[in-house]
């Protein structure tokens, strides 16, 4: 039987020389021979720093959070820009999440609260360590839960695997292959001239560990070729926000609608450690209010620029632990517990608040100070590994937790 | 010489052999030479050759394991003279170099500033510039217009390319003044990076990196921040070829490892309780992380027959190891009331009941001497520098001269570079460079100017290897399968051509050299960078490309250093 790369490397891409195939042809050549027609494609997002949870998605309906918080609650709705924007009317969203309250609305994005990692830990390193290993509390893990959740292949893409950076984030280390894109257009052999004589060289080394390794180096970069050659346009209007996680984001989308074989893609927004000042003038402004602008101005223009093509993805968001459920003496808060997540796509049971609320009282909280964990984050993982990948293989995806409770986020 | 490279080049690629036939074939004398080269030293530089060639090998391994004899590159001293933080105290580096937290505290007034002027006054413009941020005038927008601007002004002098065109004390004193958290991962990279590239005592830096790796600590986890530099100056360093024991206690009671692995917070529960300790150390009691990683990662290795009880026994007797005050880059400190006073059983010994500290030194002495840290070692040393697959032969001799002189390296490094099979055809060009090593032996054997080193610590970044950023206790694997993949090998092509075609800020390549060696031929090109005869398809390669007149003499150089060829030592 011909591999796919092979197929694709001797015959058609031949047929036009290297490097000017049209973006069609690869496209057409893995459609026509992938595994399954479509592959589902999962985008975790990482807010490093453990962002403020409470204020992210405000309980409104609990006297306690304005208590807590005298400057920092977000007030109850009241349909102004200055209150949280009713979802139940008990959770509200911050008003600077505006531009996800219509994908609530359709019932593409869940929200999990009171989710987080059973580890007590409160350091940022060890905790960002342990939700990215897949493994709390053991530190010798050695590669990334998404890299796990990928069933090894043989002929997969070379880009099945991508994280948006400099360098591959813990979550996507391990024997399946994952590649760190900083941009789509630098993965190439910069200088031109040198381009053809370095494939040449590789293809041709009796090496075999680096002729391997060169082969599925020119394939991607053939790959990329094709994605490079046009500028990228995104669809239904959408201008992607200038921030890190807004380029970040454009990146993926055009990944994925290039087709060149991309299942799991991961990203980053850094800054949410906000232990003083973390409200301006009023408690809707400042620090996690810009920063929450940010983050939902990037979440919505990815589920708009892709528009039907969300029915195959997921993009779901985590960060390392929550932060004090009482605000503290410089406007901020401090390390905490449990937190929140979101899930959104075509094939998520959206516009609903899962998981049990444990409540803010004060024998409510973790160690009399943090929201109590109801949720652990592998079973919002494991849900989506399971029902949206489509890998039953979730004790190996998380080691040690063999029977993650599904929540019900992915619709079945 | 030529014909002699280019088949042994051949029966490496396609490595027919059984692995210890392979480990028996010895080397020619001009093997030896290249080969001792490739695994000492971080690469030869030219004129290399010919010295170990006149001195012999033997003599030249002996020297290098006697890094005191020799005398220090000049190039070196003079590079390393500005990094001032590699002289300090870790105190010292806390108070002229405050991590956030520190300036929080100064500005809240429940620190005092700095008594020394210059330390002083960034102080007080990084409260300046904190008090503006937490002010927070930076909204999207105006974010947005400063990029649209092309930058802030501020930002474009502090980037790399930018800095490397200063001269290294006002460039110093730039970085100092604008970008203070930068300057202790400036000079730690800096350093790190001179060392390998300049200094004479080559396997001292290459056992240097070996051990700093092997007991890794992550500078950006909290107070490692402040505690690396005196880490690798005073726990690793000293002992790179001294005794595994002396080692193994250095870095037990280095505050950058207890903090690193959390040791510092691990008291007894009970005595925790007795004593009414703040609640959240109380919550915390025994803290089982680095008597884990002692045992897994340090001495016996995963397979080195403990278990999960002997891992508590540990933690036990480690209780009250900690710091006074690590952010403020405290000294280690022994805290009795805080230790686990009862008996331990660990790997069979019985520790008595009422100990102390010695708990913990007892511990030590069982797991530096047990065998399977002689074996653990001894593996780890000849995946380093042999081949990935080493002959258990090689393991179970190294192991007993482990154990027989209990554990000194210099011993064991010495009973490796004098056995057959380091002298083999199965170690020959066996392993895959490091991003380290590829890097620098790229600076090496162009013989490269190297006045700002960030530049090229940011390229071993994209390969995959961030210095002082392994955030596992793992450190870095040395397996070739480790650095072998699409956008890491991509990132090694695109640094080889930036490296010759002068396009690495910082650093200088002469391509003058290259012009003049070209007048003979390509291969003489890939031989001045080789130090032996390229492979005859990567010959080809590049005589291809010549033909259609494209690469001039310093990209010849260029695609050589990224050719399959260079890539492997």
């Amino acid at each position: 039987m011909t591999s796919r790369r092979l197929f694709l490397k001797s015959s058609a891409l031949g047929m036009f020389g290297i490097g000017t195939a049209p973006a069609w042809l690869s496209r057409a050549l893995y459609a026509a021979d992938a595994p399954s027609p479509r592959k589902k494609i999962l985008v975790a997002i990482f807010q490093r720093g453990a962002v403020d949870g409470l204020n992210m998605v405000v309980p409104f309906g609990e006297q306690n959070y304005y208590k807590l918080r005298p400057n920092l609650a977000i007030p109850k709705p009241d349909r102004t820009e200055n209150s949280a924007i009713d979802l139940d009317g008990f959770f509200g969203l911050h008003p600077a999440l505006a531009p996800l309250k219509p994908i609530y609305d359709a019932g593409h994005m869940a929200i999990v609260q009171a989710v987080g990692s059973p580890d007590p830990t409160r350091s940022h390193f060890d905790a960002q360590d342990y939700m990215e290993s897949g493994t709390p509390g053991r530190k010798a893990t050695s590669d990334g839960w998404l890299n796990r959740a990928l069933v090894p292949e043989k002929d997969s893409s070379p880009v099945r695997a991508v994280s948006v950076g400099a360098t591959l984030p813990r979550a996507m280390r391990g024997q399946n292959e994952a590649v760190a894109i900083a941009n789509v257009n630098d993965f190439q052999v910069k200088d031109t001239r040198g381009a053809g004589t370095f494939e040449s060289m590789y293809e041709n080394s009796l090496d075999q560990v680096l002729n391997g390794a060169g082969r599925e180096t020119f394939e991607a970069v053939k790959l990329m070729q094709s994605i490079q050659k046009q500028s990228y346009a995104p669809e239904n209007g959408v201008e992607y926000p200038k921030s890190s996680l807004g380029q970040d984001l454009m990146q993926i989308a055009r990944l994925i609608k290039s087709n060149v074989g991309l299942e799991v893609a991961f990203a980053e927004m850094r800054g949410w450690d906000t232990h003083v000042n973390e409200v301006g003038a009023r408690p809707t402004q400042g620090q996690l209010a810009n920063l929450l602008g940010q983050f939902g101005n990037a979440l919505a223009a990815f589920y708009q620029d892709l528009g039907d093509k969300m029915a195959d993805v997921s993009v779901v968001t985590m960060s390392e632990f929550g932060r004090t459920a009482r605000e503290n003496g410089s406007r901020g808060t401090d390390h905490g517990h449990a937190n929140v997540m979101f899930a959104f796509g075509g094939g998520i049971r959206g516009g609903k608040v899962h998981g049990e609320w444990p409540g803010l009282e004060q024998e409510q909280l973790y160690e009399q100070r943090d929201l109590q964990l109801t949720t652990d984050f592998r079973d919002v993982l494991g849900e989506l590994v399971v029902r949206h990948l489509g890998n039953s293989r979730v004790a190996s995806v998380f080691p040690g937790y063999e029977q993650p409770k599904f929540r019900g986020i992915v619709a079945g | 010489m030529k014909k002699f490279a280019l088949s042994i080049v051949l029966v490496a690629g396609t490595a027919a052999f059984s692995s210890e036939t392979q480990f028996s074939q010895p080397l020619n004398k001009d093997q030896e030479i290249l080969h001792a080269l490739n695994r000492l030293t971080f690469g030869p530089r030219p004129g290399d050759v010919e010295a170990v060639r006149k001195m012999g090998v033997k003599k030249w391994i002996d020297l290098q394991l006697h890094p005191e004899r020799i005398a220090e590159n000049p190039e070196l001293v003079q590079r390393l003279q500005p990094l001032d933080s590699l002289h300090m105290s870790a105190a010292e580096i806390a108070t002229n170099y405050p991590p956030p937290q520190l300036i929080r505290a100064m500005m809240n007034r429940s620190l005092p500033l700095p008594a020394d002027p210059d330390a002083r006054e960034r102080a007080e413009m990084q409260i300046q510039r904190l008090r503006a941020k937490q002010q927070d005038k930076g909204d999207d927008q105006a974010k947005a217009d400063v990029q649209a601007k092309g930058g802030d002004p501020l930002q474009q002098a502090m980037r790399p390319q930018v800095l490397a065109t200063i001269d290294p004390v006002e460039r110093r004193k730039l970085v100092a003044d604008r970008t203070p958290q930068q300057v202790l991962p400036y000079d730690l990279n800096e350093a790190k990076l001179y060392r390998a590239i300049y200094s004479n005592r080559q396997l001292e830096e290459q056992m240097a990196d070996f051990w700093f790796n092997h007991f890794n600590v992550y500078l950006d986890k909290g107070a490692d921040r402040i505690l690396t530099s005196t880490y690798e100056r005073d726990a690793i360093r000293p002992h790179v070829f001294g005794k595994f024991r002396d080692l193994l206690e250095a870095t037990a009671e280095s505050p950058a490892m207890l903090f690193y692995l959390d040791n510092w917070e691990s008291v007894s529960p009970e005595r925790a309780q007795e004593r009414r300790f703040p609640k959240a150390k109380q919550a915390r009691g025994l803290n089982e992380n680095y008597a884990r990683e002692l045992m897994e990662l340090h001495t016996l290795g995963v397979d080195g027959g403990y278990t999960q009880q002997d891992i508590i026994e540990v933690a036990r007797c480690f209780t009250g190891w900690t710091i006074s005050q690590p952010n403020r880059g405290g000294d280690f400190t022994y805290n009795d009331r805080v230790h686990d006073k009862g008996e331990k059983t660990v790997l069979g010994v019985k520790i008595p009941a009422g100990g102390g500290r010695d708990d913990a030194e007892k511990l030590l002495d069982i797991l530096a001497r047990h065998p399977s840290t002689a074996r653990f070692i001894s593996t780890k040393l000849a995946k380093k520098f042999v081949a990935d697959d080493p002959p258990p032969a090689l393991i179970e001799r190294l192991a007993k001269t482990f154990h027989d002189t209990d554990g000194d390296i210099r011993a064991v490094m010495s009973a490796m570079l004098d056995s057959k099979e380091f002298f083999s055809e199965g170690a020959f060009r066996a392993k895959v460079k490091t991003p380290l090593e590829l890097v620098v032996s790229a600076a090496r054997a162009t013989n490269a100017q190297v006045d700002f080193a960030i530049p090229l610590a940011n390229q071993i970044a994209q390969l995959g290897e961030p210095l002082y950023k392994k955030i596992e206790p793992t450190g870095y694997s040395s397996a070739n399968a480790e650095w072998v993949n699409s956008a890491a090998l991509l990132a090694r092509m695109n640094f080889a051509l930036a490296l010759t075609a002068n396009r690495v800020p910082g650093s200088k390549v002469d391509a003058g050299t290259f012009e003049n060696t070209f007048d003979n031929s390509a291969s003489a090109v890939a031989r001045q960078v080789l130090f032996h005869d390229p492979t005859q398809q990567t010959l080809d390669s590049i005589e291809k490309a010549l033909a259609q007149k494209e690469p001039t003499p310093e990209m010849v150089a260029g695609l050589v250093l990224g050719s399959p060829d260079f890539q492997r030592r």
